[in-house]
């Protein structure tokens, strides 16, 4: 087919889940590309205003609600914040315990992620639901990983989603000891799945496109950044404070999504993996940098569909670092701490690093010590504009060497790279041609 | 011909449909029993009709009503999957404040002023108000909570495919607590909504160090008159008992109550 008579329209309704609904729009005449948009369609809801008049306490509890596959994250980066107005500093234990936490989470949704996404794309299945009957090895495996990961979280927060026992200053109930061995076992036995997800992903046929951009996530100066950190670009090689946020995120608007676009140093930033591997490289486990070498991960590195493979390298790292911290919690037990509080007025600010990037929450409370302000800033919506850069980029490269079919999935793939949701196997495109 | 079973979701954190793919010990008996036909996750939306559609999330806008009408159109048993679909969850309490002004405080005015210019997008910016799925369309099932309970998940495709009808008790969180012998939550200190609220997730919440917030919903029998007094008496304030009430209960009859 010549180039000049490529006449695309593609319009892909409710495409991913990019915290829920989103559709690609991209036409192209005679060969030149007209439009590429990516829409943003999800019903609000609100949470920045109808948090107003909530207890300091209420808070993460409620905020995590924001994303069921998040949830965890959220709800920290919210109790941060919420501490951080109300003065509270926590003890090394409850650190401890949270950074368990996140990276439980960081398992379950990395594990997610490959496995729903890239395995079919491998078995040139249109989902993962097929695999069930063709390659029950690999979905069993799968399901094993991710039930592991989530026991690990429910064994930390109480439940798998929406947990209940993360608060202000601790834990209302700490974790069991016994249970936490038990996760330590399940996990060093959980090494052969690893190696084989692993071994699966350096099959996979990575679309080679590059397009560099500004890398944005936490750094801290003695771990790699999860929990904690300032807020780094690799673009200044330099750090802000994480109450500098807004600084960062320069929100703005557009008529074509129900999210807010960020951009800092140029017209778009990434967050997520690939963002922080890119910038935390050398701090990864030693386990971890040798996957990212076996998996032909070269910091930086610049092509966004390896974002699958900096989870892979970043499931490796938290299972290690788990396993480090489990034993420091099994050798020095927990003791049961006050977390009572009485609200107070204040403003504060948290952020975490979730599986997808950086999230940024940020609370006042009124003298009566009721929320009087709220904002949080998701990955995602700091992601969207670098994706549409990268279609925008990658499209008119693409459209010489490929079919409308061809353009289509490496569309699809570029979002499933940025979105670790199972349900971004984007296999549902309605593609059509103007002519 | 096994049933055909469709995930719909609307306004949500989508982890009611995680719960569902949580259920690993027996996600693969269940897709040996049912055909899913629609997920939006994983297949194309095409299948004209299903056996039973579960519906996530809470309805905001009049695109989302006229896609709530058809899939209800085109389903035997329709499912409201969690709190959101069942009770309108925590972001009902929106509804106690403007649209206009709810997204002022998210975009800022300049912002959402220019946001809402485009006339090909306006259908996206249409936001009515928070509305459970029963204030639309006739429900056949609630499957409660945020999240909802995988165990219950599974009694009722267990009952929809062996061709019973599933049977969720209205018994209140309490009694589960009681049963759980947790230390009541008032006698740690605490004010709880576990006598008013229905059970069927284990008080999950309370054996794990916190309270009830009634993300389940309100029992029909129960004595909220009663339940006031007793927050009044614990020293709650009548604003903080609306604040409560407002945290997962504000499109129930409860939550609307307006006492000065």
């Amino acid at each position: 087919m010549k180039n000049d008579t490529k006449t695309y329209n593609i319009d892909v309704h409710h495409v991913t889940r990019i915290e829920g609904h989103g559709n690609i729009r991209i036409n192209t005449r005679a060969g030149v590309v007209e439009e590429v948009k990516l829409c943003i369609v999800e019903a609000n809801r609100f949470f920045e205003s109808f948090t107003r008049g909530m207890l300091p306490q209420e808070i993460p509890w409620v905020v995590g609600r924001i994303c069921g596959i998040c949830c965890v994250g959220h709800q920290l980066a919210a109790t941060k914040a919420v501490e951080d107005s109300q003065g509270i500093t926590v003890s090394p234990q409850t650190v401890l315990l949270r950074k368990m936490f996140n990276e439980s989470q960081f398992l379950q949704s990395h594990v997610l992620h490959v496995y729903f996404l890239a395995v079919p794309d491998f078995v040139g299945a249109p989902s993962v639901l097929p695999l069930a009957s063709s390659h029950p090895e690999v979905v069993k495996r799968a399901l094993r990983l991710k039930k592991l990961a989530n026991d690990y979280t429910a064994v930390m927060g109480g439940r798998v989603i929406h947990p209940m026992s993360n608060t202000l200053k601790g834990w209302r109930k700490l974790p069991d000891l016994a249970q936490i061995e038990q996760i330590r076992d399940r996990l060093l036995a959980a090494v052969p799945d690893v190696l084989e997800t692993i071994a699966i992903v350096k099959t996979l046929k990575i679309p080679q496109y590059e397009r560099e951009t500004e890398y944005v996530s936490l750094k801290h100066p003695d771990e790699y950044a999860l929990y904690d950190g300032d807020v780094f670009s690799s673009d200044t090689q330099k750090a802000v404070p994480v109450r500098n946020y807004r600084w960062v995120t320069n929100e703005f608007t557009v008529p074509h999504s129900t999210t807010k676009w960020s951009r800092w140093h140029r017209d778009s930033y990434a967050v997520g993996a690939l963002a922080r591997v890119n910038n935390n490289f050398a701090q990864l486990r030693p386990e971890a940098q040798g996957v990212a070498e076996t998996l032909g991960l070269k910091v930086p590195c610049y092509n966004p569909y390896m974002n699958n493979v900096a989870q892979v390298v970043e499931i490796v790292h938290c299972a290690y670092n788990s396993l480090a911290m489990m034993e420091t919690v099994l050798n020095g037990g927990l003791q049961a701490e006050d977390i009572s509080h009485t609200p107070v007025a204040g403003r504060g600010f948290g952020a975490v690093e979730v599986p997808r990037g950086i999230l940024f929450h940020e609370y006042a409370f009124d003298e009566t010590g009721r929320c009087s302000d709220a904002n949080s800033i998701i990955p995602t919506s700091q992601n969207i504009n670098n994706i549409e850069q990268d279609m925008k980029a990658f499209v008119p490269q693409m459209l010489p060497n490929m079919s409308k079919e061809e353009l289509t999935l490496h569309m699809e793939m570029l979002l499933r790279a940025y979105d670790p949701c199972i349900s971004c196997s984007v296999h549902m495109l309605d593609v059509e041609f103007t002519d | 011909m096994k049933p055909k079973v469709a995930f719909f979701d609307f306004a949500g954190c989508e982890g009611c449909q995680l719960a569902v793919l949580n259920c690993e010990d027996v996600l693969l008996d269940i897709l040996g029993l049912v055909d899913i036909v629609e997920f939006r996750e994983a297949i194309s939306e095409t299948a004209p009709r299903f056996d039973v559609a579960f519906i996530e999330g809470s309805i905001h806008r009049e695109e989302d009503v006229e896609r709530l009408r058809g899939i209800r159109a085109r389903s035997t048993y329709l499912v409201a999957l969690g709190a959101c679909a069942c009770i309108g969850n925590v972001q009902a309490r929106s509804n106690f404040i403007a649209p206009a002004e709810n997204f002022k405080r998210v975009y800022g005015e300049v912002d959402r002023n220019q946001a809402q210019t485009d006339p090909e997008f306006w259908p996206l910016w249409a936001h009515t108000r928070v509305r459970a799925v029963k204030e639309i369309v006739p429900v056949d099932f609630e499957l409660r909570g945020c999240p909802m309970v995988p165990a219950e998940f599974v009694h009722l495709v267990k009952a929809l495919v062996s061709g019973s009808i599933p049977h969720f008790p209205a018994n209140a969180v309490c009694v589960e607590c009681k049963a759980n012998e947790n230390e009541c939550a008032f006698d740690r200190g605490e004010t709880c909504m576990g006598q008013i609220t229905y059970g069927g997730c284990g008080a999950i919440c309370v054996t794990n160090g916190y309270r009830c917030d009634g993300c389940r919903g309100v029992l029909p029998h129960a004595n909220l008159a009663a339940h006031r007094q007793l927050l009044r008496e614990k020293g709650l304030s009548d604003a903080l008992i609306q604040n409560r009430y407002r945290l997962f209960c504000s499109a129930e009859p409860l939550g609307q109550e307006i006492r000065r």
